[in-house]
């Protein structure tokens, strides 16, 4: 690619905070780094994961409201994790992060593995019991 | 361990860890361009491993594994790199700042998600981003990492949250700087010698999860999206974009940055065929932008439309088909 085809889209994913570090080829095909703005192609992919992350939030807040998940749930997917991220994160095995989600089950949890869970999501152990009001969750 | 008053100067890259090592051995004297360090590590690859899974996604790759780079710079250059893990935090902590105290920078590797200086949207759980610090500053790290334009800063909290979280290639702390430097790079040696080897892992892999064939069965599975969900099918083509352009690549999965390498090899060695590689290369990294305009285009239609996967597997059959070529040309 020739430097001035380099994409400036200002695209806003970037948050303006930065740009990133293009190769390319200048006037006499010699090659150069580009700062480029972002490229519109790669936002859109970034912003469709985004998205997806954002929209696996939402049905577990739903899930939560209605009573069938424990807030873990949903704090999960709001921290940008699955059930493989959590569960190495918190070192507790899977299945037994699945049952944890029940809320009768996370009810009877004890401190510590509370705890653990809090720590890997950068909560506080109240927080974890919570769900923050609606219009806070971005969805 | 390596003694100098040089003050650090910052330095953007494309990619983390060649940036890093770039930063790190020219500011101890050897100076060297984060595009050598890509092609003289022997990192470039292609990966698509069906059964690892990250995100629920699974595994693409535009070049081998975490660290390779700071190994294979290791191997090919006889630079010695001190590499350190810790077992607790707080232990981590105390080291850095000592090393720190002492003038030295340091590189480290961190998660993406927990660094308080990334955009929002950019911020996954990635667990094998590498970083300088170079200076602390009261309660704050200053810290240089080669994606960004400018140095940034993070709080000591943050950055020891972000080198100690736990999960797939886990930093455990991991901190790295240079002990012992070459007093020169015997390039003549030494080029021909890594880029034969990555053409051949390129070309000759016995299994199709890895090289050009790894390239011919992503196709494949693309073809095969049609029989998908659709939310599946666009997700994974999506993550496909990701892999190749969000995350630091220099453009085109690492294809520029390695074109880059190939014409540097080729003016230091005064070597026609490199320079010749070097813009095939980067035809190569043109088609695999076209690619991902090509998915960025099918996905972004609306639900109804349907996406022409054939046509996708095609074009990506005929990036493997050019790619190779400069394989071919390199052995």
């Amino acid at each position: 690619m020739e430097s001035r085809f380099v994409p400036q889209d200002k695209v806003a994913t970037h948050n303006n905070s930065t740009r990133k570090a293009i190769y390319a080829t200048g006037q006499s095909g010699v090659y150069e780094i580009v700062p480029s703005s972002g490229w519109e192609v790669e936002a859109e992919a970034t912003l469709q994961a985004v998205d997806e992350l954002a929209r696996l939030a939402a049905s577990a807040y739903a899930k939560v409201i209605a009573g069938t998940a424990a807030p873990l749930y949903f704090h999960m997917y709001n921290c940008r994790m699955d059930f493989a991220v959590l569960a190495q994160a918190s070192g507790i095995s899977r299945w037994r992060l699945k049952r944890h989600l029940r809320p009768d089950v996370f009810a009877k949890l004890s401190t510590k593995i509370v705890a653990r869970y809090a720590e890997a999501l950068g909560l506080t152990v109240t927080e974890l019991y919570q769900l923050p009001k609606k219009e806070q969750v971005s969805a | 361990m390596l003694k100098l008053d040089r003050p650090f100067i910052h330095m953007h890259s494309a990619h983390c860890e060649s940036g890093v090592m770039s930063l790190l051995l020219s500011h101890y004297g050897l100076k060297i361009s984060e595009a050598m360090v890509f092609g003289l590590s022997g990192a470039l690859m292609f990966a698509y491993i069906p059964f690892v899974k990250l995100g629920g996604m699974p595994m693409i790759a535009y070049r081998r594994m975490p660290k390779a780079i700071i190994k294979g710079i290791q191997k090919n250059l006889g630079v010695k790199m001190r590499m350190e893990t810790f077992s607790r935090p707080d232990l981590g902590t105390a080291a850095l700042d000592n090393l720190l105290a002492q003038g030295q920078i340091v590189g480290l590797q961190s998660s993406v998600f927990w660094l308080p200086y990334f955009p929002e949207d950019m911020r996954f759980h990635f667990n094998a981003h590498n970083l300088i610090a170079y200076a602390k500053d009261g309660d704050e790290y200053l810290i240089s990492d080669p994606v960004f334009e400018n140095p940034v800063r993070s709080s000591t909290h943050d950055l020891e949250r972000a080198r100690f979280v736990k999960g797939m290639m886990a930093p455990k702390g991991l901190l790295y700087y240079p002990l012992a430097l070459p007093e020169t790079i015997d390039f003549v040696a030494v080029i021909p010698k890594v880029i034969k080897k990555t053409a051949r892992a390129m070309l000759k892999t016995p299994v199709p999860v890895a090289g050009i064939r790894a390239i011919y069965a992503l196709a494949k599975t693309i073809g095969r999206l049609q029989d998908k969900d659709r939310r599946y099918a666009r997700l994974f083509l999506g993550h496909i974009v990701r892999m190749q352009e969000e995350i630091g690549t220099g453009g085109a999965g690492f294809r520029f940055i390695y074109a880059s390498f190939l014409q540097e090899a080729g003016v230091i060695l005064g070597d026609e065929n490199l320079k010749e590689c070097s813009r095939m290369m980067t035809a190569v990294g043109d088609q695999w932008r076209e690619f991902a305009l090509m998915i960025a285009k099918s996905i972004r239609k609306k639900k109804s439309l349907e996406i022409d996967f054939s046509a996708l597997q095609k074009k990506l059959e005929s990036v493997a088909v050019a790619e190779a070529q400069v394989y071919r040309k390199l052995l």
